[in-house]
């Protein structure tokens, strides 16, 4: 049995609106002692209206040698842009 | 600052170039994108040297983040007024949570907290020196505030641009809440030199006592510490150890005048020429010895995190075992 | 009224003070970092509390907070003897906060509703960190009873010397009772059920058995205090009676 609290990563929501964004991590023995420590550690200064706590093992992370083959082709896919088109100025609302 | 090269000066330096033989290919590409500013991020291609030093930058930052909650721990139950209580508190327990956002960062490159921690017990990582100095008078409050969360920031605030995104994030985070640190020391220091004569007493001795050893808080001379250029190259360190020291001297001379209280060096004059103070030699005797661990109160404080750390196994292991047992009822639910 | 609501802001600022005081023993020295965290906000929230306790009864003897924190000797001090306690062991330390907090919780509840403006204002603030505090030490109850056989015979030893203090956080004396019949103060009498299942209820969770019933100790709320809080005195009031002249 492991005596070591296992790495939770932390996701904290500044305010209603906004998505929940990465800021650390910390260590703790369950989740509801992580969502303390979380909480005592990245919203002391009113910085939060929500925290999600992920245990970092159970994270998948793409690879960045990968990098190319998943990010650079939608670069050169021009037509999913909204500026590929050209509308006359005549037309409104589109 | 908290670099690796907190080495005895007799030892040899270590060497700049690695052991290690780097794809020539990748060494490339990751120097332009550092050279162009950009991030490395934890998962990308580092040359090993890189993140050898950066693991060991970083977690000794936070060693000096942890054990320097001591000092100033000293005197939470002594505070004399209930405002001056809560912001020490407040500011030891921000000193604990730099510490905490700094071991995230240094896992992320593969080392984990039980090893870090190990390191520093071991004695095998160092803590910035500064630590290792009593704090005698409430006016050393004030004093580690105003000075050493003052020489802190000049070398943090640089650093929010480090090549590393785990570190520039932390050291982000850390700068927000640092200038609060400084200011409440100086508040301290401010109302003791204008207060009774033994306040300004404990005011002056305090400045005495902290001002060298601050001084020392950026390190050896530049023309001792072999490992710069390639901190610079690699946007681990931002500015020299002498760029940052002498900045540190210029900007707090002017603050210590403010208030009434003597800086400690008779050869401290402002040089119109250079726009800067000239100051005197700094005893690196004293300087070395504290590395090699042998500062005033060296065997207390790693006494007291080696204590925290054993007295509180027990605690761990129950937190671990309750858990297991909740997992293990739940799966078999 | 005045002199009686005085005093008895005086025993909720004290109370959270001794604590807040007790828990700050804490920082630099916890079992792990994140706790050492949470002990610290734990402890500032006391703090608040405290502050603003004090600065009430002060009002009805025209000094501030500091001044009855810093020069008041053991005589004049009114908390519970639950909170002067030694910390001991992580264990022990949590028992306190164990008994205690939930008191606290229930007993802001109530003050929420005192016909006291400024008590029922601190109190609606001071409930939502207490309901956090409350909260933490139950679950550690759980983690350490229910954790090791160490763990285990640790909480048992920690609630073996703090449970003869809980008795007195449900008196009301000839101060208070006035008080509560002119709904300023909470009927901490009534009180006693609802805590007594809490505690049940936590200590179930934490396989730990209720300990056994035994006389009380009271006395803090007439200054009669154990020999411990002399001691954190000394430490805590020494620079402002040292120096009596001295600004900070």
């Amino acid at each position: 049995m492991s005596k070591t609290w296992p790495l939770w990563e932390v996701f904290v929501r500044a305010r209603n609106g906004l998505s929940h964004k990465h800021v650390g991590s910390v260590h703790a023995a369950d989740a509801r002692m992580a969502i303390e420590a979380a909480r005592d550690t990245y919203t002391r200064r009113m910085e939060g209206v929500s925290l999600w706590v992920v245990r970092s093992a159970e994270i998948v992370a793409s690879d960045p040698g990968e990098a190319a083959a998943l990010f650079e082709p939608a670069a050169d896919k021009v037509y999913r842009h909204p500026t590929f088109y050209t509308i006359p100025e005549n037309v409104k609302n589109i | 600052m908290y670099t690796t090269e907190l080495k005895d000066k007799n030892q040899k330096p270590a060497p700049a170039a690695p052991a290690v033989a780097e794809d020539p290919q990748k060494l490339a590409a990751f120097e332009a994108r550092v050279a162009a500013d950009n991030f490395i991020e934890p998962k990308d291609w580092m040359p090993e040297a890189y993140r050898k030093t950066l693991v060991r930058q970083i977690s000794q930052h936070a060693h000096s983040e942890i054990v320097g909650m001591l000092p100033e721990g000293n005197w939470i139950t002594r505070a004399p007024s209930l405002r001056r209580k809560a912001v020490l508190l407040a500011k030891v327990q921000d000193e604990g949570g730099h510490g905490l956002y700094l071991y995230a960062a240094a896992e992320t490159l593969g080392t984990s907290r039980e090893e870090m921690i190990d390191a520093l017990h071991s004695g095998r990582a160092k803590y910035s020196t500064i630590f290792n100095y009593p704090t005698l008078t409430w006016a050393d409050i004030g004093a580690i505030g105003w000075l050493v969360d003052g020489a802190a920031i000049m070398n943090q605030v640089p650093l929010q641009r480090t090549s590393y995104g785990p570190y520039a994030r932390a050291m982000v985070r850390i700068c927000k809440e640092e200038s609060f640190h400084q200011r409440q020391g100086f508040e301290i220091m401010m109302v003791l030199a204008a207060g009774a004569p033994e306040q300004k007493r404990m005011a002056q001795s305090a400045l005495e006592r902290w001002w060298w050893p601050s001084l020392m808080m950026f390190g050896p001379p530049d023309e001792n510490s072999p490992n710069t250029a390639q901190s610079l190259r690699w946007r681990i360190k931002r500015e020299t150890n002498d760029e940052l020291r002498q900045k540190f001297v210029d900007v707090t001379v002017p603050q210590a005048e403010a208030i009434g209280l003597r800086v400690p060096d008779p050869k401290l004059q402002w040089n119109e020429k250079r726009g800067s103070y000239d100051f005197g030699d700094i005893d690196w005797e004293e300087f070395y010895a504290v590395v090699r661990g042998e500062g005033p109160l060296a065997k207390e404080r790693m006494n007291a995190r080696v204590k925290a750390w054993e007295d509180g196994a027990w605690v761990r292991e129950a937190a671990a075992a309750h858990a297991a047992k909740r997992g293990q009822r739940a799966a078999a639910e | 009224m005045r002199d009686a609501v005085s005093d008895y802001a005086l025993r909720l600022g004290d109370d959270s003070l001794i604590l807040g005081q007790r828990l700050s023993e804490w920082c630099g020295h916890a079992p792990m970092l994140e706790v050492d965290l949470s002990l610290a906000n734990i402890g500032l929230d006391l703090l608040g509390q405290a502050t603003h306790f004090l600065g009430l009864a002060g009002e009805g003897k025209g000094v501030d907070a500091d001044r009855l924190a810093f020069h008041r000797d053991v005589l004049d001090f009114r908390n519970c003897l639950l909170v002067e306690q030694p910390n001991g062991d992580f264990a022990q330390t949590l028992a306190r906060q164990f008994l205690f907090s939930n008191w606290q919780e229930l007993l802001f509840r109530d003050l929420t509703r005192s016909r006291n403006e400024t008590i029922s204002a601190i109190a609606a603030k001071a409930v939502k960190e207490v309901a956090y505090h409350a909260r933490f030490a139950n679950e550690w109850m759980v983690r350490l009873g229910d954790g090791t056989e160490e763990s285990r015979a640790r909480a048992t030893a920690g609630l073996e010397w703090m449970w003869r203090f809980a008795d007195e956080l449900f008196d009301v004396d000839e101060t208070v009772e006035p008080l509560v019949t002119a709904g300023v103060a909470a009927d901490a009498r009534a009180l006693r059920a609802e805590w007594d299942a809490r505690i049940a209820a936590t200590l179930a969770a934490a396989t730990l058995e209720m300990p056994r019933p035994r006389r009380g100790a009271r006395g803090g709320r007439a200054g009669h205090h154990s020999e411990h809080l002399g001691h954190l005195l000394s430490e805590m009031q020494f620079l402002p009676r040292a120096y009596p002249d001295a600004r900070w």
